[in-house]
């Protein structure tokens, strides 16, 4: 099982969130749509040059800067 | 008489895109703007409903996801707790662990409260099942599936309203994520996976690959559309009412007043080879309602009519992903694609939408953006008139030119100013199906707006425009600014005077362009320096209150020297050009 940020996932792979590199700000920011540690993530996909990341967390799509989208790491499971 | 007792203050709270200002609607009878997509309310609305013979008052609050505001939008929901005597938590029941959050966070403030389960009939249509009894129970208040849009759950909603409890769910902070999923797995059940199919052809719009092409499909069929009925309005019905029935009235009332003396100048205007011209008359009664109602309202009709399909629909935000990286670019994110469209109905409702943004510096560079780079409906009706007489080319030259300035605005502040840009982080909700009633209802309430904000400033445009003609003081006007807009702009200085009634509406202002047989040229050029100059009054005082009269004088210096800077080029190019 590896370890990727959110903007290295493959598109269409799931996983769960085990790390969130950044300071309360962003950890809060995050939390309130449900990105947390622990939590199953999957990666719909990506836009163009850095563009925002797009994830599913339980029924809720978000989009995600891809800055933001590169502090998450995400344990990818393998299948 | 003793002292009325303060009404009791209902707040409606939750996430962004529960459905709260359908709601609001429901239960005060006063109409607000709902649409599909988070952070439609910036501002708290009031209204009153009568509950068991009292008036109560209801408050309709911005949507947040936590009780730590990030943006002023929800700074406003936070500050709003501490004046409520109750509060209707509002959920998306499909969503519950994430909505649950605030539930949690609303159950330790203490504020009595009642929940409704929003969007239940989509729960059953996704197959998810919540034990409503069982969720009750464990939270202490009442808890009320309801569907806003048909009005399903409301009457037991009011009912219960008298039953608001302070929630007794205990728990420690770092605990409330664990406690939220205790409680889901208590309380939900799935009974079989959602549609895969429709959410496949909702990913295409989303995906780049498929989602620009599609994107830049949706936006050509918004635009033609919006042209379409527009000019289907305006030539089918507007110009026939005029032409044929107001025609005959006002020149009968010419005739009353002696056709001619100030009234009548006031009034109706000059009559042109014995006849009303409505473009050139330029009497209150011609020109001024003409301008106002027959070119400008039908596509301003149009123009909200398309918008709120869209808002509705919920593309907005998987636009505002697709334009992030272009916007990003620009000091913005893609979360300024709405206050941007919404800008092009009408600059002051634009930049009230800035609110949603996180930082000052993102909502000075989306306000300024707003002002100098995009025009409004009244005025974009006005140009498609005048310059699409010469055909597409000349609208090409000005919408294009403007596009291009607005991405080098953007550019070069995102460079200038000290910071840098935020990164989006938006829900993306679900294609819903619009309500037609709520659509026109919402749609009625932007035309009336629209009526109320213009018609004073646009009567006084046409009121003050005459003055200065009379009183020969545009003249005197056009001698002083000769150097700028003769000397660098290439336009005549007689134009002089439509720049000045710009400051009040810009919609008068391109209309006082009309008689003056501007070469295309100077057509472009001037609809563009209208574009950027300096925003109407109304914008101007919206900016203002906005940005702060110090952003204010910076974004002003930014305009004119753009503006000067700009309109010169494009005389020199132009004319190059042009004259090959």
């Amino acid at each position: 099982m590896a370890v990727v940020s959110l903007t290295q996932m493959q598109q269409g792979k799931s996983g769960k969130i085990i790390e969130i590199q950044g300071g309360r700000d962003l950890t809060t920011r995050l939390e309130a749509l449900g990105l947390r540690p622990g939590v199953q993530i999957e990666k719909i996909g990506s836009q163009f040059i850095r563009g925002p990341v797009m994830v599913r967390i339980g029924r809720t799509q978000v989009a995600i800067g891809f800055k933001m989208a590169g502090k998450v790491l995400v344990e990818e499971r393998d299948e | 008489m003793s002292k009325k007792e303060k009404p009791l203050k209902i707040l409606l709270m939750g996430n962004p895109n529960v459905g709260k200002s359908v709601f609001f609607s429901r239960l005060s009878g006063v109409h607000v703007i709902a649409s599909n997509y988070p952070g439609t309310t910036v501002e708290f609305t009031k209204g009153l409903m009568h509950l068991e013979g009292k008036d109560v008052e209801v408050i309709d609050v911005p949507g947040t996801y936590t009780l730590e505001p990030v943006s002023p939008a929800e700074e406003v929901a936070c500050q709003m707790l501490n004046e409520g005597d109750i509060v209707i938590n509002v959920l998306d029941a499909t969503n519950l662990p994430r909505n649950l959050n605030l539930t949690l966070s609303l159950c330790k403030e203490g504020v009595p409260m009642v929940i409704a389960l929003n969007f239940w009939d989509e729960t059953k249509h996704k197959g998810i099942e919540i034990d409503v009894k069982r969720l009750e129970a464990i939270l202490g208040v009442p808890c009320i599936p309801t569907c806003a849009i048909t009005g399903e759950g409301f009457n037991e909603l009011i009912a219960r309203l008298k039953e608001a409890k302070v929630g007794s769910c205990e728990y420690e902070d770092q605990e409330r994520w664990h406690k939220i999923g205790e409680i889901v797995e208590e309380v939900e059940s799935l009974t079989h996976r959602h549609h895969r199919l429709g959410e496949r052809l909702a990913e295409l719009t989303i995906n780049p690959w498929s989602g620009i092409p599609i994107a830049l499909l949706i936006l050509f069929l918004i635009f033609k559309t919006i042209q379409f009925i527009g000019e289907g309005l305006i030539g089918h019905l507007f110009n026939l009412f005029f032409e044929s029935l107001w025609a005959p009235f006002i020149l009968r009332l010419s005739e009353i007043l002696g056709g001619g003396g100030l009234l009548h100048d006031i009034l109706i205007g000059r009559l042109i080879e014995g006849k009303i011209d409505f473009e050139q008359s330029f009497g209150l009664l011609t020109t001024g309602l003409f301008v106002e109602f027959a070119v400008v309202l039908p596509y301003i009709f149009s123009f909200y009519l398309i918008l709120s399909l869209i808002e509705d629909s919920g593309y907005l935000p998987r636009l505002a992903v697709l334009m992030d990286t272009l916007l990003h670019r620009l000091g913005l994110h893609g979360g300024a694609v709405i206050p941007l469209m919404l800008g092009m109905g009408c600059n002051v409702a634009g930049i009230l939408g800035t609110r949603i943004m996180e930082t000052k510096r993102e909502r000075f560079i989306a306000t300024t953006l707003l002002a100098i780079t995009v025009p409004c409906m009244a005025q974009i009706a006005m140009v498609v008139g005048l310059v699409g007489r010469y055909g597409s080319m000349g609208l090409s030259l000005v919408f294009g030119t403007i596009f291009v300035l607005w991405v080098i605005l953007g550019l070069l502040q995102n460079r200038l100013l000290p910071g840098e840009s935020m990164e989006i982080f938006l829900e993306i909700p679900p294609y819903r199906i619009p309500h037609l009633r709520g659509l026109l209802k919402k749609v009625w309430i932007r035309l009336i707006w629209f009526i109320k904000e213009a018609t004073p400033w646009l009567l006084a445009g046409v009121l003050l425009a005459n003055i200065l003609y009379t009183f020969g003081i545009i003249d005197y006007l056009g001698g002083l600014a000769a150097p700028i807009v003769s000397g660098i702009w290439g336009l005549p200085p007689e134009t002089s005077g439509a720049f000045l009634i710009g400051l009040l509406r810009k919609d008068i202002a391109v209309g006082m362009l009309i008689p003056f047989d501007l070469t295309l040229p100077q057509l472009v050029i001037s609809s563009i320096v209208l574009t950027m100059y300096f925003p109407c009054a109304a914008t101007f005082a919206t900016l203002i209150k906005e940005l702060g009269i110090l952003d204010m004088i910076k974004a002003a210096f930014i305009m004119i020297s753009s503006t000067i800077v700009v309109g010169g080029l494009l005389n020199l190019i132009l004319n190059l050009i042009f004259h090959i």
